[in-house]
């Protein structure tokens, strides 16, 4: 911790801050001092010790992020495929907005939002986050706007940055009967970092929100990323998660459904190998009546990896009408990996429609034999199979060029 | 006053105390109180070092705060943790010397001690705030090498088995409660099943707490040998008292080889009055251990009283091809609270569990499920089946599931289910359009949303049960 108060006193002398952020940045450095990072002693944090994982991983991180002048972005990490809007972080500073094929006056994208929400947060990853993010930046989408491309939002690092921390935060804010679908695209080539990402949604009436997070290829960085969604009457928000390619992530999203008629959707895949520890954990809080939320997390787990789905329906007493599910399903190709869950209700109202599954076990043998029977090699089966069971969550994506997309970058041929 | 008193007695119909002169501990949690229990109990020197070294650690440890139910704080200092009719001072020799009130108390609560009077053949543990009263049938066990007695007996007679088997499965570095009841246990039921032997009746222990500022903290032992096989019962009331109680037992039971223990509870400890006023703690520590090969291990349980419920009767599955299960209704009224569920651990391998839980709540209640179901990668061929439903009435209560899934072994397989609704319209109009009424109709449809778990009932629990389920629910509708 010594380290972290000498690098937030140097971040906050570089920056330049007015007194109520100082304030404010003051106080979560405070309290980020005093709790430091999450153990296993705090209930949310249970199957995933994320203080022993960075000690383990990382050893002595560094929280000050000099300010360099990345300019270049190298070609090859964009998209081709589909034409899209950009934001381009590399090592979590904005190099890069491109809105061009967007109406200008219906976006808006504000660098040096430095909101300051005075609510106190449980959560000392915020903390963390709300000290040290030197910006916050806000994505605006007006009135009656359905924004035409996707927004990929590229998650950069090069090697310059090792055993670093980075912090992003970023506040969306989606207006009456307003649209916005976006990527969270992974991309590092940096090592041994701790990657922390908070992002703040708010829906207003009739506006839909598709987000979907793409952590496909190899690294090994310690990833947190929290995902604070708000949605009034009528507004549906679709989370998708890919979870594959950094050492450790852990991905928590809540999200209070405060208008009737709103819905939630979060979907997940694990798709894991070598010693990775990857976590969902989602919660949902039915706050008015009429609500729905969906949940689906399945796993493929491989060689010493785990998987943690903690998932969690709130339904308020007030939320009468309520439907929540929550279905999770794991399998365990080796005998070296790990599945672990905590699928939760909390329901205070009667008239309410809640389940939830959770279903854990070996590639089934019968299957297998069924198929190579008919001629497939036996690696094909298994292979035939595990697509088989993940390909139920991607066809959950509602927008058919993105599901197109994740498939081709998941490795999966479109007869999927 | 007297009215007052008998119209409060119909909603708790146990809930009479009976006017009987107790002979106490001092007040307070100490190493002379220890002491004291040790020496009018005739205990044996290593008996007592084992209570100091609990209670040791009862001094150091600190009571769980991760329950559901969050309750005042219990001190410590403020109890009784011996009280005994005074005609026990010196333990009555046979029935004939038993003080009469006791078992006219008894006979009230329809559990008569006398061996002629019962019909059903079950052999009974009476257990009265600290002690056992009486043991019934002992006869008719003995002949078969059963060893059915109070736990204090069995320390005196039978000394091997107690210092074999107690703390072997809930040992003395366990949680705060279950430490407290190691250092202060007072009496309980000890049941030893000989190789080979089906025991051939129920055995019952009938728990109640008369005596107030008691906390009652009994210890039951039960060891299934090779090849054997029991069931056991427990029911509990306690009078109605405007403070609340504490209950803190412990039970531990053991199987050998190819051994079967059913442990079945009927719990139906004073609830508290409308308001919340009073009621029992009952925070209760069970747990089984398969230890033999194919051993087999299953709970039921009803609980309808207490005013905090707060238990998992767990099951850890040693033995290989062992097999536990757990079955419960839980109902909650007006503001009764509760945090159950149980613990399923594989360790050996082709286990198997199942747990069937149903909850129930009403009025102003909350009830929680909460389990964990834990393979660990040794543990090949297992598997895991748990359904969990709850049924709401009403939106001012609360029903929540907090299962916790572990799976370290790839050859294994778990399922988890769990729903929550309510009592749907149609249910109720049919049933209302063929003459019932709306009580009725949601006691009938509650008995067969309860069924599963009821059916695993031994036929006269079942029966009380089925009626304690309707009576717990009575005024929750309209």
């Amino acid at each position: 911790m010594e380290n972290f108060k000498t690098d937030f006193e140097k971040t906050l002398k570089e920056s330049n801050l007015s007194e109520k952020e100082i304030a404010f940045k003051n106080l979560n450095a405070m309290e980020f001092s005093k709790q430091g990072f999450p153990n296993r002693k705090i209930e949310d944090w249970k199957f995933s010790d994320i203080n022993q994982i960075i000690k383990k991983e990382i050893g002595e991180l560094s929280f000050y992020n000099a300010q360099s002048n990345e300019t270049d972005v190298d070609e090859d990490v964009l998209v081709s495929e589909i034409k899209h809007n950009k934001l381009i972080f590399i090592n979590g500073q904005l190099v890069q907005t491109d809105f061009r094929s967007e109406e200008k006056s219906k976006i808006e994208f504000l660098d040096n939002q430095n909101d300051i929400e005075q609510r106190s947060v449980e959560n000392s990853l915020i903390n963390l986050n709300n000290a040290l993010a030197n910006k916050s930046y806000k994505l605006l989408i007006k009135k009656n706007y359905q924004i035409k491309h996707p927004l990929i939002i590229y998650h950069i690092s090069n090697n310059k940055v090792t055993s670093q921390n980075i912090n992003l935060k970023i506040n969306f804010e989606l207006e009456e009967n307003s649209s916005l679908k976006m990527i969270d695209l992974v991309k590092d080539k940096a090592n041994k970092n701790f990657i922390n990402i908070f992002y703040n949604f708010s829906l207003e009436k009739n506006s839909v929100l598709k987000n979907y997070k793409i952590d496909q290829f190899e690294n090994n960085n310690i990833r947190y990323m929290f995902n604070n969604i708000k949605q009034s009457s009528n507004s549906v928000s679709e989370t998708f998660y890919l979870s594959k390619g950094s050492t450790f992530s852990k991905n928590e999203i809540t999200c209070d459904l405060k208008g009737e008629y709103s819905s939630a959707f979060v979907n997940g895949i694990f798709s894991l190998d070598k010693d990775k520890h990857h976590e969902i954990k989602a919660k949902i809080n039915h706050l008015v009546e009429n609500t729905k939320s969906y949940q689906l997390v399945k796993s493929v787990l491989e060689n010493k990896s785990v998987s943690v789905y903690q998932g969690k329906i709130y339904v308020d007493s007030k939320a009468q009408k309520t439907d929540g599910y929550q279905l999770s399903k794991a399998i365990l190709v080796d005998e070296t990996t790990e599945f672990n869950a905590k699928p939760e209700l909390e329901i205070y109202a009667d008239d309410v429609k809640c389940s939830h599954g959770s279903a854990s076990g070996s590639l089934d043998e019968n299957s297998i034999f069924y198929l190579m029977s008919r001629g497939l090699s036996y690696k094909e089966a298994r292979e035939l199979l595990i697509n088989g069971f993940l390909v139920e969550v991607i066809n959950q994506i509602t927008d058919e060029p993105i599901k197109k997309l994740i498939k081709n970058l998941y490795g999966l041929k479109n007869e999927y | 006053m007297r009215e007052k008193e008998l119209e409060k007695l119909k909603d708790y119909k146990y809930g009479f105390s009976t006017d009987i002169e107790n002979f106490k501990a001092p007040k307070g949690l100490n190493e002379d109180v220890i002491k004291f229990i040790s020496n009018i109990k005739k205990e044996p020197k290593w008996l007592l070092d084992w209570r100091l070294k609990a209670y040791n650690r009862v001094k150091v440890l600190k009571e769980p705060n991760w329950q559901k139910p969050k309750y005042p704080k219990i001190d410590y200092q403020d109890l009784y943790y011996y009280s005994a009719p005074k005609s026990f001072k010196e333990k009555p020799k046979s029935l004939d010397e038993l003080d009469p009130k006791l078992i006219e108390t008894y006979n009230k609560l329809g559990i008569p001690l006398n061996e002629q009077k019962r019909l059903n053949g079950i052999a009974v543990d009476a257990v009265f705030d600290s002690v056992s009263v009486a043991t019934t049938f002992k006869d008719t066990l003995t002949e078969k090498g059963i060893i059915f007695c109070s736990i204090s007996e069995a320390i005196q007679k039978h000394p091997d088995l107690v210092k074999k088997y107690l703390g072997s499965v809930i040992p003395i570095t366990d949680h705060y409660f279950a430490t407290l009841n190691s250092a202060v246990f007072t009496d309980g039921s000890f049941v030893y099943i000989p190789p080979g032997v089906r025991c051939p009746m129920e055995l019952s222990t009938y728990f109640r707490i008369n005596a107030s500022d008691t906390g009652q903290f009994e210890r039951t032992l039960i060891i299934a040998d090779k090849g054997s096989y029991v069931s056991y019962l427990e029911g509990c009331t306690a009078p109605m008292r405007d403070e609340n109680q504490l209950h803190a037992a412990n039970v531990e039971l053991i199987a050998l080889d190819d051994a079967e223990i059913k442990y079945s509870t009927v719990q139906n400890w004073y609830p508290g009055d409308k308001d919340g006023k009073g009621g029992i703690y009952n925070f209760v520590t069970k747990r089984g251990l398969c230890k033999g090969k194919n051993s087999k291990i299953s709970w039921t349980q009803v609980e309808t009283g207490s005013a905090i419920t707060w238990k998992y009767p767990s099951c850890i599955l040693q033995g290989d091809n062992s097999v536990g299960e757990f079955y419960s209704i839980a109902i909650t009224n007006n503001h009764q609270k509760a945090d159950t569920g149980t613990k399923m651990i594989h360790l050996g391998k082709n286990t198997k569990s199942k747990i069937i839980s149903k909850g129930i709540s009403a009025g102003f209640s909350d009830m929680t499920y909460r389990g964990l179901v834990d393979i660990s990668p040794k543990s090949e061929n297992s598997s895991n089946y748990t359904q969990c439903d709850s049924l709401l009435m009403g939106n001012k209560c609360g029903a929540h599931t907090i299962p916790y899934i572990k799976n370290k072994n790839s050859n294994s397989n778990i399922a988890h289910e769990a729903t929550t609704s309510k009592i749907s319209d149609e249910q109720l109009h049919y049933c209302q359009q063929r003459g019932l009424n709306s009580e009725e109709a949601v006691s009938l449809i509650v008995n067969g949303f309860c069924k599963e778990v009821l059916q695993q009932l031994p036929m006269e629990f079942a029966v009380e049960a089925q009626k304690l389920v309707g009576i717990s629910l009575e005024g929750s509708v309209g």
